[in-house]
Formats: structure tokens, sequence, C-alpha cells
């Protein structure tokens, strides 16, 4: 299990035990709840069953938004609002993408609740931007009657087979009798192993009928013990089939062989340029201090996807930044340079390798993963070892000798030298310590704003644990490149599907949670988002207001849609189909109108007082930044394309 | 790496919606099955499954880590094509005439099939066979005219005391 500590306590399961366990109601469990008795067979209605769960499992707030079909759980919401905080955002995607915001901060499990039909239907992008990064979410949607289904009732919707490609599991549960467990399941699924959604579909009727049966404590699908070493494992078993075989065989597949580990331990030895590839499988894993060790015992360099870039502080010196399309330049040089890539807990997307004939040319892979289908499904490893990041770490890290690669230290230094100089030509001196410049450089006040001098001057403003969420696009990238994150979970993006949109309800549910988590007032968290982003669902404006959620909100505002149109620019001889907006939004009016406030800044003399004003404020505060539209983000390795190929702007 | 014929065995729940999510699998992944079964096992928890799918080595690895990942799926396993005992099962209504009672009967005999049901136009075969034999069975059977067919995909398992 990751990041998540289980403090009910779990009883020993295999990895896809169907049976009920724990089954017997836990009278601690009840007492813990506040449950109005604590008599082990009282009968529940499902949505009683439904909310005490949810209070037994810790979670201190749920999004969504009510319905018809969920009038029950609403109203078993209503009678434990002293214990469970309802947050009812302006549309059911807003609802998910704070669930997805609340889990990404926190690391725990972030739960929405919406209606049937378009009240579930509009949760889907949610669900699945939380399933392309691996984001532990419980969704609970109410259905109609089960005598309804299938005959196209009002506001029906086969949600459960609809969310199949984008949930790592989901239910529809049509006998109340197995709501406890599932609701239990769910969770242990949303956050065992690689997280990701589970979804619960929940007919009216199964909320309002009645059950004998108890709260399932909180457990884990997997054993929280670290990989054990064992010898070779039988490939195929010549056992009959049984429930103790496959419980056998589910663990065994998580156990670390030395085989494994020998094969991992040569390639590391035998390197002479090792470079490490970090995923958001670190931050999952909450591994990013094992990994910072792990690069210093083996002398190697580390680089990050856009999803495991705050796992290693960006003053490590270790740590070369994001890689990809849009990675800074010494960080793909260094990786292109490398003889072996230890990618941990990454999935080599086609954003983060590029042209993958190249990327995997004289190169060796060593994939460390939780997740046994990623392991060669990109790019072909010549050893692998899945499991628990942290465990994995130690035990390769105790079979190899400490050791020094000075010659790929001084060529390391030389490409950083070279790429700081490139990218910061007017700031060379900062390029020496191998960081980024962006906290060092200010570029004078008379020239135009620009996306990195706004970057820069929120982060002068922001503590390291400040969140930052962005939306998607130019800004996205600017941020990922340039703002210099030190704390693990401080980044939330949309890595994987890319969703614009997503910024407004991940801040908010990123704002909550992580006040919640530190039992603070709300804490300042900052959007960078777009104006085609923000359009998406400034909605969630209304939410943040009505929460008094202190958000700077920065629109780079260029009035396009700059990352297509910047491919229009390099791809398609600048004919620019449909993303100049022309739209005549008054931002800051905008602001006012939904009780927020907010300023327009045109120059980079009026930044700072602009963001002095947004940091001081109370609740949130828009900042729409008026920006060049044709600035681009560089470095860029076109699609498909290679290092040969990198713009540099 | 070339493509070739990968037979999976599956023990899944058996449970609403599974038949759903393995297929749902295969076309978001793009693999392609050439053939499904599926029927509960001695347990009823549990249902077996026989898939036929075409692809190469790295295709067959993530088909099976891809099914291990779900979570109805308790275990999913190759049965290698040289270690497989593989059967289809297959009914099939012929065209009879007078004329060509005699030929179709004695044809449906040399297979090993057997008639299960007859009028006095038809005659429906039962087929048992490896599916390239069917295949077989069914060139025969077009010069007397094939009215319906139903095959049931292929179904597999490991020869000697090898077990799923």
């Amino acid at each position: 299990m990751h990041a998540t500590t289980n403090t009910l306590g779990t009883s020993p399961r295999d990895d896809k035990t169907d049976a009920p366990i724990g089954a017997s109601v836990d009278a601690q469990t009840e007492a813990q709840t506040g449950a109005q008795t604590g008599a082990q067979t009282e009968a529940q209605t499902g949505a009683q069953i439904i909310i005490r769960s949810l209070i037994a499992h810790g979670v201190d707030v749920v999004f969504g938004y009510p319905g018809g079909q969920v009038l029950d759980i609403y109203d078993e919401l209503y009678q434990h609002a002293d214990q469970i905080r309802h947050v009812i955002t302006a549309h059911e995607q807003g609802a998910a993408h704070a669930a997805d915001g609340y889990a990404r901060a926190t690391g725990k499990v972030g739960v929405v609740i919406a209606t049937s039909g378009p009240g579930a239907t509009n949760l889907v992008t949610g669900i699945a931007t939380a399933h392309l990064d691996s984001i532990p979410l419980v969704a609970i949607t109410g259905n109609v009657t089960t005598k309804l289904l299938g005959k196209d009732s009002f506001q029906e919707t086969d949600i459960f087979g609809i969310t199949i490609p984008v949930t790592k599991h989901n239910y529809i549960v049509k006998d109340i009798k197995a709501l406890p467990h599932i609701l239990a399941e769910a969770f242990a699924i949303a956050q065992s192993g690689r997280p990701g959604p589970v979804l619960i579909d929940v007919p009216r009727d199964v909320q309002t009928a009645r059950c004998e049966s108890a709260i399932v404590k909180p457990y884990t699908l997997h054993a929280d013990t670290p990989p054990q070493e064992q010898d070779g494992l039988a490939q195929d078993s010549t056992s009959v089939v049984s429930k103790e075989a496959l419980a056998k065989k589910a663990h065994a597949k998580e156990v670390l062989t030395k085989e494994a580990l020998a094969r991992a331990v040569e390639l590391i030895t035998a390197s002479e340029r090792p470079y490490i590839y970090c995923g958001g499988g670190v931050l999952s894993a909450a591994a990013g201090l094992e990994v910072a060790q792990f690069a210093e015992h083996i002398d190697a360099v580390i680089g990050c996807s856009i999803m495991g870039l705050t796992a290693i502080p960006a003053s490590h010196p270790r740590n070369l930044g994001m890689t990809g399309m849009h990675g800074r330049e010494a960080s793909i040089r260094a990786q292109d340079s490398a003889d072996l890539i230890i990618a941990i807990g990454a999935r080599f997307s086609d954003r983060a390798t590029g042209n993958k004939a190249h990327y995997i040319a004289d190169k060796k892979f060593l994939h460390l993963d939780i997740d046994a289908a990623e392991i060669d499904k990109n790019v072909s490893t010549s050893a692998s070892l899945i499991g628990d990041i942290a465990p994995l770490l130690q035990a390769l890290t105790a079979k190899l000798q400490p050791t020094k690669r000075v010659a790929w230290q001084e060529e390391i230094a030389a490409i950083v030298l070279e790429a700081n100089a490139e990218e910061a030509p007017d700031d060379a001196l900062s390029a020496s310590d191998g960081l980024s410049t962006a906290d060092t450089f200010d570029a004078p006040l008379d020239t135009p704003l620009d996306a990195k001098s706004i970057i820069r001057a929120v982060r002068k403003r922001s503590a390291d644990d400040t969140i930052i969420v962005t939306d998607v696009g130019q800004h996205q990238m600017w941020v990922a490149q340039n703002y210099s994150f030190e704390n693990p979970r401080t980044f939330l993006t949309s890595g994987g599907l890319g969703t614009m949109g997503f910024g407004m309800g991940a801040a908010i549910g990123a704002c909550l949670g992580s006040s919640l988590a530190n039992n603070t007032a709300p804490r300042k968290t900052v959007l960078f988002t777009g104006d085609g982003s923000f359009g998406m669902n400034l909605n969630e404006m209304a939410t943040a207001v009505s929460q008094s959620l202190p958000l700077v909100i920065i629109i780079m505002n260029n009035g396009v849609l700059g990352m297509v149109r910047q491919w229009q620019a390099l791809f398609y001889d600048e004919r620019y189909s449909s993303t100049t907006l022309d739209r005549t939004t008054d931002f800051v009016a905008l602001a006012r109108a939904f009780g927020a406030e907010g300023c327009r800044v045109e120059s980079r003399a009026e930044l700072d007082t602009a963001l002095d004003t947004a940091f001081a404020a109370s609740g949130p505060f828009v900042v729409d930044c008026a920006i060049e539209k044709d600035e681009q983000v560089f470095p860029m390795i076109p699609p498909g394309g290679t290092i040969d190929n990198m713009l540099l702007g | 790496m070339s493509d070739h014929k990968i037979i999976i065995g599956a023990i899944v729940n058996n449970q609403f919606g599974v038949l759903m999510r393995i297929t749902e699998l295969f076309t978001k992944r793009c693999y392609n099955i050439d053939s499904l079964e599926v029927g509960v096992t001695d347990d009823p928890a549990y249902s077996r499954m026989t898939i036929v799918a075409t692809g190469d080595a790295s295709v067959e690895e993530q088909i099976i880590k891809q099914l291990s990942k779900l979570h109805d799926v308790r275990h999913a396993a190759i049965i290698p094509t040289e270690r497989a005992s593989v059967r289809e099962h297959m009914l099939i209504k012929l065209k009879v005439a007078p004329n060509t009672n005699a030929a179709l009967t004695a044809m449906i005999n040399a297979r090993g099939a057997k008639v299960i049901d007859f009028s006095a136009e038809t005659i429906t075969a039962e087929v048992t066979g490896e599916v390239e034999s069917n295949d077989g069975f069914i060139e025969c059977a077009r010069e007397f005219g094939i009215l319906e067919i139903c095959r049931a995909g292929a179904q597999a398992l490991h020869r000697g005391t090898e077990c799923l």
C-alpha cells in the first residue's frame, strides 16, 4: 500500500479474495465513526452503510452534486455533517477533479458522489483523468431502482458499462448485502498496488433497503510486508486449481527473485552512464528520498517525467529536471547520452520517449514498477523488478557497492553548463549550480510580460509546500519546466489525459485536502491556467468562493489556444484553424461576478503589485496576465522526433 | 516478431460484467480475439474462459499481464499450442434431399460427427474436433448446402497432468 496508513488494522488477505472479510461489525469502528448505536446487527439502510463506511475509511470531505437518485445518500450526509464535509461543486466534472486534486495533494483516496444519468456521465472525464495518472478515487453514483434498470428510465445510464475502460475496477450493487464489502473493497483497490479510480453504482432501492450487516473495516489488498527474496519460482503450477493455489500465484507475482535482482545488479555494475527516469509511481510510493539515495549510491543522475516531477527536489544536485517532449535540455541530453535508463515508477509514455527507435538505441533499460504490465509494454527491458519501490531500492542498494562514475559526472557537468547557457544566456552565472535559473533571474521591468517572469514572481511568493495546480497547455509546460518544486505532491497536473479544465476543480480539492490533512485553515493554493483551459470549467469559481478558498488563479491570457497554435505555427504553416479565440471575456469582472476578486496585469511592471494583492487576499483571486500569443514552449522535441530535432526557440 | 495463434486460459469470477471487462480490455488494447468461450467451472464461484487471439510474443505477454490486472481475473495463462488439447464444438444444419441423403450421412459418419436432429429436408449434425478439422467439415458440407451453423469457439486444456 502506498502513502496511506491503515489505522484500523488489516486482516491478512490474498490479492483477490472475494469472500467478505472482517465481516463482523467492528464495535470500535462504530464508536469511532460516531454511529448512533453500537449494536452490531442494527439494520442499516444502504445510504447509511455508504456514509458510515466513508467515515470508517477516514474520509473527511466528499465532493459532489445531489440529484434524484442520490437523495438518500445526501440525507445521510446531512445527518452526518459534523463528521464528513460535503462540497457541492458547480458541475459534476468539477467534483471529480476536486476529488482527484484532494487525492493528489494528500495521498488519500478522493471521494466524489453524483446522481444517475448526466450526473454520472459528467464524472467520466474526471475519472479518466485520474485513471491515466493512477490517482486513487472512489466515485459513488446513484442509479434508478433495480426494477427500472434497463428500461431507458428517466436519467438512467449504464455508468457501469461506460466506466469499465476508465476505472481500475467498478461495481453495480444490486444487493444491499454486498454493499459493506464492496465499499471496503473499493477503497482497498483504489489505493493498493498501482492506485486508480473505482466506481460504485448504487441503484436507489439499494440505498433505501435495510440490512443487518456491518461496516467492513478498511484493509489493503496486498500484504504490507516488503517483497521477500526467494529462489526462482516455478512458472507453471502443476497442482490442481484451488483457491489456495490461486492466492499463492497472486502473491508470487510480487516476489522479488534472486535472479531478477542479480540481473539488475549486473546491469548497473556494467553501466558507465546511468540515468534514473523517475515517474509518478515514486510519488505514489513516497519513495523520493530512496530514489535520491540510490542515485547517490550508484552515482547516477535523475530526470523526471511530468508526473514524477516533485518526487525529487528541484534543488537536488542530481536532479536534471523534466524529460520528454518539453523537458529541460540538460535532462534530455543526459538521457540521450546514458547507457542505462533506470525507470522507476514510470511508463515510457510517448510524450516522454519521443521517437521510440532512437530512444532505445544504444541503451539498456532496467525497470522498477509495482505494475507488472508496465514492464516491456512500451520499451523492452534488460531487467525488471516488480514491487513497492522503496524496498526494491533497498534490496538493490544492499547488493551494490557505492560507486563513483567520474567521467559520467564530468560529461553531465558539461551538458548542464551548455544547456543552461542556451536556456538563459543573460544569467550564465547561476548555470554553474546545475539548476534551473528560474529563482534568480528577473526580467527588467520594461520588458513585456512573459510566462517565465510570472512563474518566477509566483515562486518568490510561495512556500516550498505551496501546492501548484495547472490546467493543460503551454502554461502547464512552462510551469513544469520553470517552477522549482521542492516538496512532493506540490505540483498537480493532468499528465496522462491532458484534461483542459482540470485545474479549477483540482485546486479546490487540493486546497481543502491539504488544509484538512494539516488541520489548518485553507492554505494558499496557486492555479496556473490559460484563457482556454479556464474557460472550460470557470464555473467552479462559484465553488471556490462559497468555500472561501484562498486560491491564486493566474491566467496566462494570450487570447489563443497556445499549445495547439504552437503546433499550427510549427507544423501547419501558421494556419491557425480555430485557435484564435476572439473573445472579449473580462476575467476581472467575471471574478467579481462570482464574488471573488481579480486584477488585470499587462506589463512586467504591474506584476509584483498584482501578485502581492493576490497572495494577501483571503478568498479566490484572479490575476489575468496578458502574455504574447506567439510565446512558445521550448525546448520542444517534435512528435515522433529525436534529440537531433530538438527546438530550442 | 511474427504473429501466431495465442491460446489463453483464464479463471474468472463468475460475476456480472466479467465478459464485458475482458472483451473491453481486448478492444482497448487493440488485441484481436479469434474466439472466446466461457462456462462455469465445478466451483460455481468461477468461470473458465478460453480465448484465442493472434499476435506476436510481446502481445502474448501483454495480454496475460493486462488480464491479470483485472480484479475479476483470478488467474490467466498461455496454454502453449504444442501442449494443448483443443476442441471446438459445432452444430451445423444441412439441406438434405433423397438423392443426397446417403452421401451426407456417410460424410457425417466418416468424420465422427453425430446426427442430432433431422427432418424431411434437413439434417443437423453435432461436430466436435480441432478447429481446423471443423473447418474441413464445413468445406465438405458446402456441396450439400449449409443452412445454419453455430460454432462455440475453441476450448483448451493442458495435456497431461499440467493444469492452469
